[in-house]
């Protein structure tokens, strides 16, 4: 007993060092492997509300930007009106409601802190569980995609980027709807990769990558990018593509989370699945 | 106590505002993330009780983690440079260093005394924050270029730091 008294105080400062990493790793592990997102939900609103106060001054700064970017996605958006189109046909057709149900509501949130050159980034945003945002939630851009929803506070939100290791994004490419996964290498905030495309799948340059629909995350034809590269070694059995993101994450201000009204239906028929795909 | 106290948060509080606030935001490159924040533990007091900067860096890094939503990580790697500083001091400071109660700082121990000091502890902590962030050694060669340019830059940030506040310092104390 006197022994063991005389060894923890001769190694306090070791056990505690060792107690201190043990914790750390531990929380890490959970964080990593579970996705357990409760450290965040204890902690992240002051961290959250620190960043809004000091977004709250610098979104001045870029007022010009967000308003130019604002302002393309509501030209882009008229040009898809119904008044924007000439009828060229006099057949009436009546609209039936029970056709078509609204599958997808969108959230639109500010971003108050964001990071792109780690290698796994997150994005904080200002709207939480009180305007309806949920983990694994698919979030987009007014360019294209961002990210997925990890956890969520009353008000505020942390989403996984597309820069991120453990962000995998069920993709197509628009032409020939050859499935593929967007994973980002970590080495430019500009560029993400194709996987698992098959060798067989015909691919040029400058062919558009859009979401797929397997994903319960984000509607079908979301755009993502569009190719910059590709590559093809002999034995391998899927292309290389690098991918030029459309998304601008070093100047994202603006995000929209989308809502899937059918994905309980559609994941408790499917099983439990991967939050990714 | 109280005095010295209210000076250690006061810094802390500036050194943490730096790094959330312009370090954060510079985003060179995939490269480079210089972490300057450690500075703050790399300049206590050669003196202080090793326990007490274990206890401190844990502190330190679970503020930091809870403002970049990574759980676990900067604690991890500040509790383990925390640790390592200290056997690093005993075979690095002589007795003198000890009773005088001095911080290794620059402008005390000298331009290379602080280099060699600040490049090891920093390359340690980087190394175990920046392979834990990855998450295994799946991409070794890449992180550690990250890790070396990285430390690069938080060597040269936190060195700029010490020339421009610790000069001015040592003829106000009068130490």
């Amino acid at each position: 007993m006197r022994n063991l008294i005389f060894f923890l105080y001769k190694y306090y400062t070791f056990i505690l060092f060792f107690s201190l990493e043990l914790f750390s790793f531990i929380i890490l592990y959970q964080y990593n492997n579970y996705q357990r997102a409760s450290f965040l939900n204890y902690t992240g609103s002051v961290a959250s509300g620190f960043y809004q106060t000091i977004n709250n001054t610098t979104n001045y700064f870029s007022l010009r930007n967000i308003n130019d970017s604002l302002m393309a996605e509501n030209a882009r958006l008229r040009a898809q009106m119904i008044n924007a189109y000439y009828q060229s046909g006099f057949a009436q057709t009546s609209i039936n409601d029970t056709v078509y149900k609204q599958q997808y509501s969108y959230i639109s949130a500010n971003v108050v802190n964001n990071s792109v050159t780690k290698r796994n980034n997150y994005i904080t945003i200002d709207k939480g569980s009180l305007a309806g945002i949920k983990s694994d939630m698919g979030v987009i851009g007014s360019n294209g995609v961002v990210g997925i929803v990890t956890s969520v506070s009353a008000h505020y939100a942390t989403i996984r980027s597309a820069l991120n290791s453990n962000t995998k994004i069920s993709c197509m490419l628009k032409k020939n709807n050859a499935f593929g996964s967007l994973e980002w290498n970590g080495d430019d905030p500009k560029f993400s990769s194709l996987k698992y495309v098959n060798k067989h799948v015909p691919i040029t340059g400058n062919d558009e990558v859009v979401t797929s629909n397997y994903s319960t995350l984000f509607p079908e034809g979301i755009p993502v990018g569009k190719i910059y590269s590709h590559t093809l070694d002999a034995g391998d059995n899927f292309h290389l593509i690098k991918v030029e993101l459309y998304t601008n994450f070093a100047m994202l201000k603006n995000v929209y989370v989308i809502r899937n009204i059918f994905k309980e239906e559609q994941q408790s028929l499917e099983g439990a699945l991967k939050s990714d795909h | 106590m109280i005095i010295e106290l209210i000076t250690y948060l006061t810094r802390f509080f500036l050194i943490l505002m730096f790094q959330l606030l312009v370090i954060n935001n510079i985003e060179l490159s995939t490269y480079i993330n210089p972490y300057i924040y450690i500075v703050f533990i790399l300049t206590l007091p050669v003196s202080m009780k090793p326990w007490k900067v274990v206890l401190i860096s844990f502190f330190v890094g679970m503020i930091m983690d809870t403002f970049s939503s990574t759980p676990g990580l900067h604690m991890a790697a500040s509790v383990f440079m925390g640790y390592i500083r200290n056997f690093y001091l005993k075979f690095a400071t002589s007795k003198e260093d000890y009773e005088s109660n001095i911080k290794p700082t620059l402008s005390r121990k000298g331009l290379v005394w602080f280099l060699v000091y600040a490049v090891i502890l920093t390359f340690l902590h980087h190394m175990v924050l920046f392979y834990l962030e990855v998450y295994g050694f799946t991409e070794f060669f890449r992180t550690l270029t990250r890790i070396l340019f990285s430390t690069a830059f938080s060597v040269l940030l936190i060195t700029i730091g010490q020339l421009l506040f610790y000069r001015v310092a040592k003829g106000a104390r009068n130490e």
